[in-house]
């Protein structure tokens, strides 16, 4: 007699809900005023990894209405203007979805090279919006100390892909 | 009829295409809160009760996750302080040697001014009450510099307050709930201080622009700004006092002036919440905007004794009425003649006449 094999069914509250919360409460750890070693800790666009990864990992109706809703809370969270990251995670995840058929199956340095495009044009929106809306050009050294870091986040965005990527058998 | 037996049973969506009309729909949404959040970081507008919503619910959570953190940088901050003790000490007592003859001068200046002040008699301003809070959390990257403090409206902190730490000015508050306020800070790139040169009374304007030094702009006069120079607050508009230290001038990498704040020498964990109102707040609209005589129908009715004096002041002046009437009108000369005599003062003194 056969024993019945558990299969673990990998669904959106393995590759979208935890990783939402996740991003919620490290930007909300990241955001602590304390300095270590004389240095602030960094403050990083966490959940434009998630932004690059999810439509890398499968188009879904929940990954964009997750992001409005990080992005509203980031903003909220850092007392910026309502709007200004669901917008540009959102622009994100619109990019990187209609290359999805050029990116499938890419090595890790063309998927970098392209999370450090959609990185930078994310930022340059965030810029513009700021720009304009305060009649004040933001200074670019500042915004040098917030992209390199996020820029080094995309070992993040690479394991999420990698982990989930065609992970739900349902889709198989 | 279940849904899957009606008309849609062989309506299919793409995936991609369902995902990509959120996407657009989420931009446009984005956009239209980013229209209509134009005015809620100065405490009105239709979004800022959701702002003092989160920020009351965001700061107790915040202080609870940093917790650990905080811990943490305070050893690391024990460690540094132990292995650096020898280096601080010697800085220390430097500065020490230095300080030593200004706080003599500052006491006999001081003692100087007091008297000044009460020979001229001037109005200075009245000392502003203060109300301590740590900070909570702290946006620092470049499109926004604020902080949420654990002070609110309970303890009398308003939208417009400004905030200072033992060295010099950090932000004012733009957003307040009960116990949490939200600090904009002196960097952040919507922030415009007034401010003037301590050694030549120039007056500019500090314009934040996400970075650690902000830029010093508008600024009057020729050759009014020299490096190493003392900003202070200039109390133009009376958003602030008059007098707080900012911080001293430097030049940037781009060749503008810029304030290396004092505010950055040393942690903002705690902060001090100046309770200070404008002309703005003190004045009270519905005092300005009464009716000159408004006051005439809450004053007191007359005393027996000032009843009295207005009553003789009345006879007094019909009978000078009367006798002037009874006076022949004098004939017409070419000569001018000069005017008569005033009439004599009451001989009673009690009460107004």
């Amino acid at each position: 007699m056969r024993r019945p094999v558990a299969v673990r069914v990998v669904g959106p509250t393995q590759w979208v809900l935890l990783p939402t919360l996740a991003v919620a409460v490290v930007s909300l750890i990241l955001a602590t005023p304390v300095k270590l070693f004389g240095f602030s800790l960094p403050e990083v666009v966490l959940p434009l990894t998630l932004a690059f990864a999810w439509p890398l990992i499968r188009p879904s109706v929940l990954g964009p209405v997750m992001l409005f809703v990080l992005g509203v809370y980031l903003d909220l969270l850092w007392g910026g203007p309502l709007g200004l990251w669901s917008a540009c995670l959102l622009a994100v995840y619109g990019g990187v979805l209609a290359s999805r058929s050029f990116l499938a199956g890419q090595e890790t340095r063309v998927l970098f090279a392209w999370y450090a495009v959609c990185t930078l044009g994310a930022f340059a929106l965030a810029y513009l919006i700021v720009a304009i809306r305060a009649g004040n050009p933001p200074s670019l050294l500042a915004l040098f100390w917030q992209v390199v870091p996020t820029l080094l986040l995309f070992p993040v965005s690479a394991w999420l892909i990698e982990r989930f990527d065609d992970g739900d058998t349902r889709f198989r | 009829m279940a849904f899957r037996d009606g008309p849609f049973e062989n309506l299919k969506l793409p995936l991609v295409w369902t995902a990509a009309g959120l996407v657009v729909a989420g931009i446009a949404a984005s956009v239209m809160l980013l229209v209509t959040d134009s005015h809620s970081r100065d405490g009105t507008g239709p979004i800022a009760p959701v702002r003092a919503g989160f920020t009351a619910g965001a700061g107790p959570l915040g202080g609870l996750f940093a917790a650990p953190v905080r811990w943490t940088g305070h050893v690391a901050s024990y460690v540094g302080g132990y292995f650096n003790a020898v280096e601080e000490n010697r800085r220390l007592r430097r500065e020490l040697e230095e300080l030593q003859p200004w706080r003599d001068h500052a006491i006999a200046l001081k003692n100087v001014n007091t008297r000044y002040e009460a020979m001229l008699g001037l109005r200075t301003e009245p000392p502003v009450p203060m109300a301590t809070a740590r900070s909570i959390s702290e946006a620092r990257g470049p499109f926004v510099n604020a902080r949420l403090i654990d002070a609110g409206s309970s303890r009398g902190v308003r939208v417009g307050n400004p905030v200072v730490n033992e060295h010099g000015l950090v932000g004012r508050v733009v957003g307040a709930a009960p116990n949490v306020s939200r600090v904009l800070l002196v960097t952040d790139v919507t922030s415009r201080i007034p401010v003037l040169i301590d050694r030549t009374d120039a007056r500019a304007m500090l314009t934040g622009d996400g970075s650690g030094n902000p830029r010093l702009e508008y600024v009057r006069g020729q050759d009014a700004v020299q490096k190493g120079d003392r900003v202070l607050s200039s109390g133009d508009g009376g958003g602030l006092p008059r007098g707080v230290p900012i911080g001293v001038v430097a030049r940037g990498i781009d060749g503008s002036w810029r304030v290396k704040l004092f505010s950055d020498r040393g942690a903002i964990d705690y902060v001090r919440v100046m309770l200070f109102e404008d002309f703005g707040q003190l004045a009270d609209p519905e005092a300005l905007n009464a009716a000159p005589l408004a006051g005439l129908a809450a004053a007191p009715p007359p005393t027996p004794a000032q009843a009295a004096a207005i009553a003789d002041a009345q006879a007094r002046r019909q009978a000078a009425a009367e006798a002037a009437a009874r006076r022949p009108a004098p004939a017409p000369a070419t000569t001018q003649t000069p005017p008569p005599p005033p009439p004599a003062p009451p001989a009673t003194t009690e009460g107004p006449a």
